[in-house]
């Protein structure tokens, strides 16, 4: 099966009002040449699901300077001064989730899971209008599970299959988004042959992938 | 002789690396905790981790040998020592949640007596996001707090936080050029007073109340 498309067509499988997993952390792990495409593509009232919104020049960061987004669902927004700007004005709906309780909801959805219980956020304004259950003398929040339309995601190396190494921090959130989207676009910074990444190596299988953007086109 | 910036870091940073332990895991926040890690004695072996992805935080690399796969909470490029490891953002915040972090030092808007903490908003004007920080105060086995003890003048050690809550009374210690308090049922126990200082003008810094034993130490430079 050839799973290969080129940024641009990747970025038009994305549609107005789609909910999408960006992988990557403050931009490292994140796939530039499609973000480059969707911010081009013009498509809006997205809501985005990262970890941040990165810096007003890179990945994520220029689709909110183009005000793409409806809503950001995320746990940082402090180096991307767009993004505070359209949360004040009223501009965009920004939802601050802990980091931590964000890979939990995206591995959930993932998963199969129906939520998960964290004493994170406990005494804070994340626990507003959630659920607290107790477990042997403990409080929990329930976190509900997230789920996208389209996950893009990022490998260094990516066999013509869609199997994916990540080189060092840049693994962060894309495993996870690999598992929690109905369709799932990875750019690959190298491709490889079949046969060529070792399996132990491989931390998100082939299965997951539906797409593949990178190498020659 | 009043301390200039420069040294009221290095003397926060200095004595917060005192706390850390041979074969402690440690998470340092961004800023001045960054620092810490250029204090830690040599006779010890400290490893730092760093929420993106990694345990065995190294230098930051020289000019031109930057790799942009190996970088730390802030997004700069940093190395990886030896040993060393990667992994995705579940794992990363299991060893946070789950216990696994031996301390965690962070910086504060406001810190108040009974160890609750604010960094993440200031309602209306800054709110850069809470990132790691909930899950770090909730998980870490210790929870130190360094910062300069007042912001201009302002102070910054409450009876009671008045901005949003990053933890609720999860702070365990608070280190600042001034002093080193620690966080006890009783309420705010002044252990320690800094270089340059007197008890006196501890308590005129500080709004919560501090208890103050017989004995309290000092520490240098």
């Amino acid at each position: 099966m050839n799973k290969f498309i080129t940024a641009t067509e990747a970025a038009s499988k994305i549609k107005d009002g789609m909910t999408i997993m960006v992988g990557g952390f403050l931009g490292i792990g994140s796939p530039p040449k499609i973000l480059a495409a969707l911010a081009e593509s013009g498509v809006k009232d997205l809501t985005l699901i990262c970890n941040d919104t990165s810096f007003p020049d890179k990945t994520v960061g220029q689709l909110v300077v183009n005000k793409q987004f409806k809503k950001v669902i995320v746990s940082h927004i402090g180096t991307n001064p767009e993004t505070g700007r359209q949360m004040n004005a009223g501009e965009t709906e920004v939802d601050l989730v802990p980091q931590g309780t964000l890979a939990e909801r995206i591995r959930c959805g993932g998963f199969g899971l129906g939520g998960v219980l964290t004493p994170t956020g406990i005494g804070t304004e994340v626990e507003n209008e959630k659920e607290r259950i107790k477990v042997n003398g403990q409080i929990y929040l329930l976190e509900t599970p997230l789920k996208a339309d389209i996950a893009l995601i990022c490998g260094t190396k990516v066999d013509k299959r869609g199997n994916i190494y990540y080189h060092g921090t840049a693994r962060n959130f894309n495993p996870l988004m690999a598992m929690a989207a109905e369709t799932v676009i990875v750019e690959a910074e190298e491709i490889v042959e079949v046969g060529e990444l070792d399996p132990n190596c491989v931390a998100t299988p082939f299965n997951f992938i539906d797409y593949i953007v990178g190498g020659a086109e | 002789m009043a301390l200039d910036k420069n040294q009221i870091k290095e003397v926060i940073a200095k004595r917060v690396a005192k706390e850390l332990k041979d074969g402690d895991l440690v998470n340092l926040g961004i800023g001045l905790p960054t620092l810490v890690a250029n204090y830690i004695p040599e006779d010890i072996e400290v490893y730092f981790q760093s929420e993106n992805g990694l345990i065995g935080l190294g230098p930051v690399p020289e000019k031109g040998m930057e790799d942009w796969h190996i970088t730390n909470a802030g997004g700069q490029p940093v190395s990886l020592l030896k040993g060393g490891c990667y992994f995705d953002s579940a794992t990363s915040f299991g060893i946070i949640r789950g216990g696994h972090v031996d301390a965690t030092v962070l910086g504060a808007l406001e810190v108040d007596g009974k160890g609750n903490l604010a960094n993440w908003k200031v309602p209306g004007k800054m709110v850069p996001g809470m990132g790691g920080a909930m899950d770090l105060t909730v998980g870490a086995k210790k929870v130190i707090v360094s910062m300069q003890h007042t912001q201009k003048g302002a102070q910054k050690i409450l009876k009671e936080c008045t901005l949003p809550l990053t933890a609720k009374q999860q702070v365990d210690l608070i280190i600042t050029e001034m002093a080193v308090m620690e966080v006890t049922p009783q309420g705010l126990v002044l252990r320690e007073i800094g270089p340059d200082t007197t008890i006196e003008n501890v308590v005129a810094a500080t709004g919560a109340k501090l208890i103050i034993p017989e004995e309290v130490k000092s520490f240098g430079l």
